[in-house]
């Protein structure tokens, strides 16, 4: 067990409680164990507490760790792209200290004892906190609604088929309804597949030039549409995960301001690119949903600015070589994320976009008060799980270098700024970047 | 303490094979000064320059007459092997290549890779290793997915050229089209060319409008919507869903090939109602300029896009010639990618 860390020359910012304390040497915050026993700029005016080791932050910022609500981990079943071990690693690099994984594995989670073996693997990996969502359906895949009682009970975070939609309205209907009973949340790929099926980009000028199947916006934003609509007839709790069009920012914020239980997020390959990053067939650019136009690019940004879009998320989702070096039509969807996460979420602030203290917060304390997390702010008492970094570093992002198992990442090679220097587990350091 | 210490050997100096008309078997035409085609590979007419295009329709127009006039065979790739890789069945482009390669001198071979064991691609990559170890010197690849074949050109050390990739591009059909024109108008400039049928799925089309647009013609494209891929009118062309207005002023019909399964209901209700607003006949003809002339890659569905009276119009289709120049164009391409690249006298 660690004994008391002080945490000096930070600048300690904690969204949730709108703290934003300048770096000095009397300040910071000191941990005991696990736990926080104080968060402050004058805390160690009177100097450290005897016997405490002490981190000279040296000027940089100190955050509660970050929270992903969107991680494929794939374990089990297709541990040769990822798995909890590498995974968590990946995490520990990019300064997440929780994340929450899809359940759409191979078993699909969908009954407790999945739920329970990907939760004993987190403990015996013991690096980050790992949630997980169970499926709305058995199998991911049919119209059978789970165990949902069971499963919270069990610990599932929420209810989510995955990278697919719950597409039969009766079936959604009824999920958002049965949730009602223990406040469930329904976390929605929004995409009709009878209308995005065949197509794997933007539909568009650049992909009728390269000869492509698009997937029109119109496929998301049905969805959402129909799933409002559903929203409002339940009164059910619904959250649309990566959302990627203008028309979605637009229905959402109109579905908040009439009140109804909605949310969403977005993911950085849908606020920092648009589908001209698949130029000449890159197949790490073959997202699902795909990259859209720069018109909605800028709309995703305007969304996260005005806070319609309340959480970002990785999208963490790891293709092995296999799967992505391939004719594009072919190729797997999805790109890893985990340690690119930060960088791209603190785009938004060197761009002007948003506070420093507001992106993280959608990095941070949203997400885990959407899924009602123990995790994601500073406070005395709770759980030592802070990253940090330096926000203006200069670096690249380099996939050779990811800790993932995966290197598929469409920000190959994008210049940006920001460095997790360290990342801190219930009190334990997990990750320390190379100096 | 170590005797055997590690041996240098000076490794043996590279001296380029001196560039001659014997050691490249140049004889039927001279090579230029500067290299006018600095491509590797021919994956797509959007890489082409108009010069570069001017250059292989000259180049492929004077393999054309050698070829009418019987001329003998060349030994530009005397010991040189094409390879024809077809992950998709072809019996027109393949045999046009191996024509093409034939009277080129080059030795030939014909790779058939059935659809069905591709369904998994990993074997594209694969197949690229595998094909390097056998030093082909050409390779024309067809593929049912667009970018396979760029995905190939990046992984075998040879000269690829494009035999069609899914909806993307063929450049070498473009090509022939181009010079089947141009025999017949003198120049692309300023002509109006309209293209019918399935654009939405045709690489034909699109390698077409790329190149017709490079060289000065205007193009249309002529279908009902549902063969109209998104933002077309982007690509710089017209768009007309009434084939009688769409052939107005045109000097050239270009029909497209329907595939047989899109035809029943997904995109098209039927092949009746298909020829009946799309099919080419005399009466939609006789809208366009009176000297227009008709084109079709092949193979035709008679009766569905186009009328066999109008198809077998000698004076009107150069769906023939079409074919005779295919052989001429594919062995100037051949020709300038696997032609030494000439080294300026220093």
């Amino acid at each position: 067990m660690t004994g008391k860390i002080a945490y000096i020359n930070a600048r300690v910012i904690d969204p949730a409680s709108g703290l934003d304390a300048p770096a000095t040497a009397k300040g910071g915050v000191l941990t005991d164990g696990t736990r926080i026993m104080a968060i402050g700029p004058d805390i160690f005016a009177t100097g450290t507490p005897s016997g405490a080791e002490i981190v000279d932050c040296e000027g940089a910022v100190l955050t509660p760790g970050l929270v992903d609500m969107r991680v494929d981990f794939c374990e089990p079943g297709n541990e040769h792209k990822e798995d909890i071990e590498s995974g968590s690693r990946a995490a520990a690099a990019g300064g997440v200290t929780a994340v929450v994984t899809l359940p759409d594995t191979d078993p699909t989670i969908d009954d407790a004892s999945v739920l329970e073996f990907v939760a004993r693997r987190a403990r015996d990996v013991k690096l980050v906190k790992v949630f997980a969502y169970a499926t709305v359906t058995r199998n991911a895949d049919s119209d059978e609604i789970v165990e949902m009682g069971l499963l919270k009970q069990a610990g599932a975070v929420a209810f989510t088929n995955g990278r697919s939609a719950v597409a039969n309205a009766k079936t959604l209907s009824r999920a958002l309804k049965y949730a009602l009973a223990f406040d469930a949340l329904i976390v929605q790929h929004p995409e009709e597949p009878t209308l995005s099926n065949g197509g794997v980009m933007q539909s568009g000028e650049l992909a009728t030039r390269l000869g492509l199947p698009g997937i029109p916006r119109e496929a998301e934003t049905i969805m959402i549409d129909r799933d409002l609509a559903l929203v409002k007839m339940t009164g059910g709790r619904y959250h649309a995960a990566h959302i990627s069009t203008a028309e979605s920012v637009a229905k959402i914020r109109a579905a908040k301001a009439a009140g109804l239980r909605v949310t969403c997020d977005t993911a950085p390959p849908y606020f920092a690119l648009n589908e001209l990053a698949v130029g000449e067939y890159r197949t790490f650019a073959k997202l699902s949903p795909p990259l859209r136009t720069e018109d909605d690019r800028q709309a995703i940004v305007a969304g996260l600015a005005d806070g319609t879009i309340d959480c970002i998320a990785s999208d963490h989702l790891p293709q092995d070589q296999e799967s992505k070096r391939l004719p594009f039509e072919q190729a797997e969807f999805g790109a890893a994320g985990l340690e690119s996460l930060l960088a791209l979420t603190l785009e938004l602030v060197h761009n002007e976009h948003l506070e420093l203290s507001a992106a993280l917060a959608k990095v941070t304390a949203r997400p885990a008060e959407l899924l009602n997390l123990p995790v994601g702010r500073l406070h005395v008492g709770g759980p030592a799980d802070m990253v940090i970094f330096d926000p203006d570093h200069p670096c690249r992002i380099e996939p050779d270098n990811f800790t993932s198992k995966s290197k598929n990442s469409p920000f190959d090679g994008r210049l940006v700024q920001g460095r997790v220097i360290r990342t801190i587990v219930d009190g334990r350091t997990i990750y320390t970047a190379a100096s | 303490m170590r005797n055997n210490a590690l041996q240098y050997r000076e490794s043996r100096p590279y001296i380029p094979a001196l560039m001659t008309a014997a050691t490249t078997g140049l004889s039927a035409h001279d090579l230029p000064a500067e290299f006018p085609f600095p491509h590797r590979h021919l994956l797509g007419i959007q890489d082409l320059s108009p010069d570069e295009i001017t250059y292989l329709l000259d180049l492929s127009n004077h393999y054309a007459e050698h070829n009418r006039a019987r001329g003998p065979k060349f030994d530009l790739m005397r010991d040189k092997t094409l390879i024809n890789l077809f992950f998709e069945d072809s019996t027109r482009t393949r045999t046009s290549f191996e024509l093409a390669g034939m009277r080129l001198g080059a030795d030939v071979i014909n790779i058939a890779v059935a659809n069905s064991s591709i369904k998994k691609g990993e074997t594209i990559v694969d197949t690229a290793m595998t094909l390097n170890a056998m030093h082909a010197d050409a390779l024309v690849v067809r593929h049912s997915n667009a970018g396979a074949v760029k995905l190939l050109s990046e992984k075998v050390n040879c000269a690829v050229i494009n035999g069609g990739d899914g909806s993307h591009e063929h450049p070498t059909q473009a090509l022939l089209d181009a010079l089947t024109i141009r025999r017949h108008k003198g120049s692309l400039q300023g002509l109006l060319v309209a293209l019918c049928g399935d654009v939405a799925h045709s690489r034909v089309a699109r390698s077409n409008i790329y190149l017709l647009q490079t060289m000065g013609a205007r193009v249309r494209v002529i279908a009902p919507p549902t063969l109209i891929p998104a933002a077309m009118e982007r690509l710089g062309v017209e768009v007309f869903h009434d084939m009688r207005a769409g052939l107005e002023g045109c000097d050239i019909v270009m029909m497209l090939r329907l595939q047989r399964e899109r035809m029943e209901g997904s995109f098209v209700p039927s092949v009746h109602e298909y020829f009946q607003f799309y099919g080419l006949d005399y009466d939609k003809l006789q809208h366009a300029k009176p000297d227009a002339l008709i084109m079709h890659p092949g193979p035709m569905n008679r009766g569905v896009e186009i009328d066999s009276d109008v198809a077998d119009d000698l004076d009107r289709s150069l769906i023939r010639e079409q074919v005779e120049m295919g052989v001429a164009v594919r062995m100037a391409c051949l020709d300038v990618l696997t032609r030494k690249r000439f080294v300026a006298a220093s």
